[in-house]
């Protein structure tokens, strides 16, 4: 395959990177994707949208957020030098809300009245019922069962801000179903609805638009290690689920080729035993959500069911521009299990007093396996992309602590 | 490929729509879901169809992710896919139907993402050997033609647009340009089985396709009895009925879910009723 001369011009007019990506779409829906991407394409021109956005990212959800030295998990690895992206400490936890805010204000200038949104770990739902609560507009959430029961606090911190949880209860019950539901809500609702979409992926313009949104963690972190030092980042890791903090992460590095840049996969209890999400690792290119990308399927191009502890990587394909990077080869994608991440999990919050998400362990994880064997002066930047206190049920679960009971 | 090639692909579609125009009435098109709720009832039902009085037959290929559906035609996917159903064992049930029928037109309609698994050529190939007309593929809009559309009519296959009250007159012409066989009006917005539209609704939406284009329009979604099939059949040239006929296989399964003694004529005897019912209208 052709290298091109940057990797950051993507997608083209009709939403494709390679391949990848597209705009496969019920022709109910596709006028209002059209008018997402036109009401998109005004917006981030419009000098008066991104200042309104500027102004909620700095006073709103805290941002910039720190680029922190882990100074006892380096000692410890006794490799390469690792700092963490803490989006974790942006407001509601995670780095979702870099996205909702800007997909609020898009809506906003739609006109549109209400809101919908898919969910897996919750940290999308509670990032979109927050700017909802904020901007006094309807919600409603689309929340498969399975995630319903492990990501309780993240439930209960919805329906506190006022959005309505839509409970799905076909097919896996986790994330891949909330968003069929959430699309069958959109198709029902097309005059006042906005589908504020969590991940880059979906339909163009959606992988491009989130990505857009989340580059701000890039961004800063180039900025941030310039000043810390003097010098651009050796290597980057961020977990895959859609992709969102990932490409974030990675997208203003791609055209630095001496920026080696990692994505970690769910591989759940292990590839060999089929109970996973690794779609780039174990799936093949199919079309689902409207867009191509690499998906978990069988042998019949029915779409199958992903596995991992953490809900917010519980999905059976990856993000559109992800599946072209892992194409081309500019980003490697490695698999991290249920039990590396469990363990990355314990190991960062014992040492550096940080409650990681179950996603974020993820990257963590395999930080904590390359970086022994790289030199001292190697600098590391991990994408620290939400925090764990959604994930102590699930976590104790694991430990076999009952909670409430017998902590 | 411009729009007179599409016009050109010649299949029992236009042969039957034809016949239908002489006869003075609208067409009643049928969806079931191929093996549902288990192979050998789905190709009873499929053989039955006709004599029932369906002019046309939607053959549902089954999808573990039907976004634009509801709950009706989900569940049908599931039985198809719970009691075995592949790709390959559609396109055999298509080409059994067509030893006892070769006039009925069959419409394959799904999803993309089994017929890009199953490979577009090869499918294509397959699908027209088989027996099949034309394809209705939900998540496949004119955006994305190159992907079926094109390699489908240079295969002899018409390919269905679907037009929604969404598809405004200015986006009307793009649907429409590589759209053969007939063009069907999703008549609510709104996923399968779940409202029906006003008759003037559909009447006006109707009149404003043919505008556009000189191709048979069918209405569907929302056409849930005989009363609503003649209704459509008093304005557009088909009624499409879906969610209705499946839930009579719904309804006649026993408590392990398959198919009781009853069942293919329960589906029948309803699929009757709705003949009737269009046929009653003439034009």
């Amino acid at each position: 395959m052709n290298k091109p001369n940057t990797f950051r011009e993507g997608p083209d007019e009709t939403g494709h990177f390679g391949i990848f990506g597209g705009q496969f779409v019920a022709e109910t829906l596709m006028p209002l994707v059209h008018d997402v991407a036109e009401a998109y394409e005004t917006a981030k021109n419009d000098p008066e949208f991104v200042k309104e956005k500027a102004y909620y990212l700095s006073q709103y959800v805290g941002r910039p957020s720190p680029l922190y030295l882990a100074q006892r998990l380096t000692d410890k690895l006794g490799g390469a030098k690792i700092y963490l992206k803490r989006e974790d400490l942006n407001h509601t936890g995670a780095h979702k809300v870099n996205n909702t805010i800007g997909q609020i204000l898009l809506a906003k200038r739609m006109g549109k009245t209400r809101i919908i949104a898919e969910t897996g770990a919750g940290q999308h739902g509670v990032a979109t019922a927050t700017v909802c609560a904020l901007f006094d507009i309807p919600c409603t959430i689309y929340m498969g069962t399975k995630d319903i029961e492990r990501q309780a606090p993240n439930v209960f911190r919805m329906k506190m801000l006022g959005a309505e949880i839509k409970p799905v209860t076909v097919g896996s019950c986790s994330l891949k179903d909330a968003m069929n539901e959430a699309i069958r809500d959109w198709v029902s609702n097309v005059d006042t609805t906005y589908f504020l979409v969590g991940t880059a992926a979906g339909m163009h313009p959606f992988p491009m638009m989130v990505r857009d949104f989340q580059c701000v963690i890039g961004e800063e972190v180039r900025e941030q290690i310039m000043e810390a030092e003097g010098r651009l980042p050796d290597t980057l890791v961020a977990c895959i689920g859609g992709g969102s903090n990932a490409i974030g992460l990675f997208h203003p590095f791609l055209d630095d080729a001496d920026v080696k840049i990692i994505g970690t996969e769910a591989a759940g209890k292990g590839l060999e035993t089929g109970l996973h999400a690794a779609s780039l690792t174990a799936g093949q290119p199919g079309v689902l959500h409207g867009n191509r990308m690499y998906l978990l399927q069988d042998e019949d191009g029915q779409i199958m069911e992903a596995d991992s502890v953490s809900a917010g990587l519980d999905y059976p394909g990856i993000g559109p521009e992800h599946c072209w990077l892992h194409d081309i080869g500019r980003v490697e994608y490695v698999p991290v299990t249920d039990a590396e991440a469990l363990d990355a999990f314990h190991t960062l919050t014992k040492l550096e007093g940080i409650i990681p998400a179950l996603e974020s362990s993820h990257a963590i994880a395999h930080a904590m396996k390359i970086a022994p064997d790289l030199p001292q002066d190697h600098i590391m930047v991990v994408n620290l992309s939400g925090r764990g206190d959604k994930d102590l049920n699930t976590v104790a679960a694991t430990m076999g602590v009952e909670m409430g009971v017998n902590l | 490929m411009n729009a007179i090639t599409a016009k050109s692909v010649e299949t029992r579609l236009g042969k039957r729509f034809a016949a239908l125009k002489a006869e003075g009435r609208a067409a009643l098109v049928t969806f079931v879901t191929a093996g549902d709720p288990d192979a050998q009832t789905g190709l009873k039902i499929l053989q039955g169809l006709p004599g029932a009085g369906a002019d046309i037959i939607e053959l549902g290929m089954p999808f573990s992710d039907p976004m634009a559906d509801g709950p009706s035609i989900q569940a049908s996917s599931q039985r198809a896919l719970a009691a075995g159903m592949t790709m390959k064992q559609t396109l055999d049930q298509v080409r059994t139907f067509r030893t006892q029928d070769n006039d009925t037109p069959i419409v394959l309609m799904g999803y993309y993402n089994p017929v890009y698994f199953y490979g577009v050529e090869k499918f294509v190939a397959d699908a027209k050997e088989a027996g099949v007309d034309g394809l209705i593929i939900v998540d496949l809009p004119p955006e994305e033609e190159s992907e079926l559309c094109l390699p489908a009519l240079k295969g002899g296959i018409n390919f269905i647009y679907l037009t929604a009250p969404t598809t405004d007159d200015k986006r009307l012409p793009r649907v429409l340009e590589n759209a053969s066989g007939f063009v069907y009006y999703v008549s609510i917005t709104g996923v399968t089985g779940t409202a029906s539209a006003a008759k003037a609704d559909v009447d006006a939406a109707v009149s404003r396709i043919r505008r556009h284009t000189d191709l048979p329009v069918a209405v569907g979604f929302g056409i849930t009895t005989p009363e609503g099939a003649a209704d459509v059949a008093s304005v557009a040239d088909a009624a499409v009925v879906g969610s209705a006929i499946v839930n009579r296989v719904r309804d006649n399964l026993d408590e392990q879910g398959r198919a009781k003694p009853g069942l293919v004529d329960e589906v029948l005897n309803f699929t009757k009723k709705l003949a009737d019912g269009v046929r009653k209208v003439k034009k």
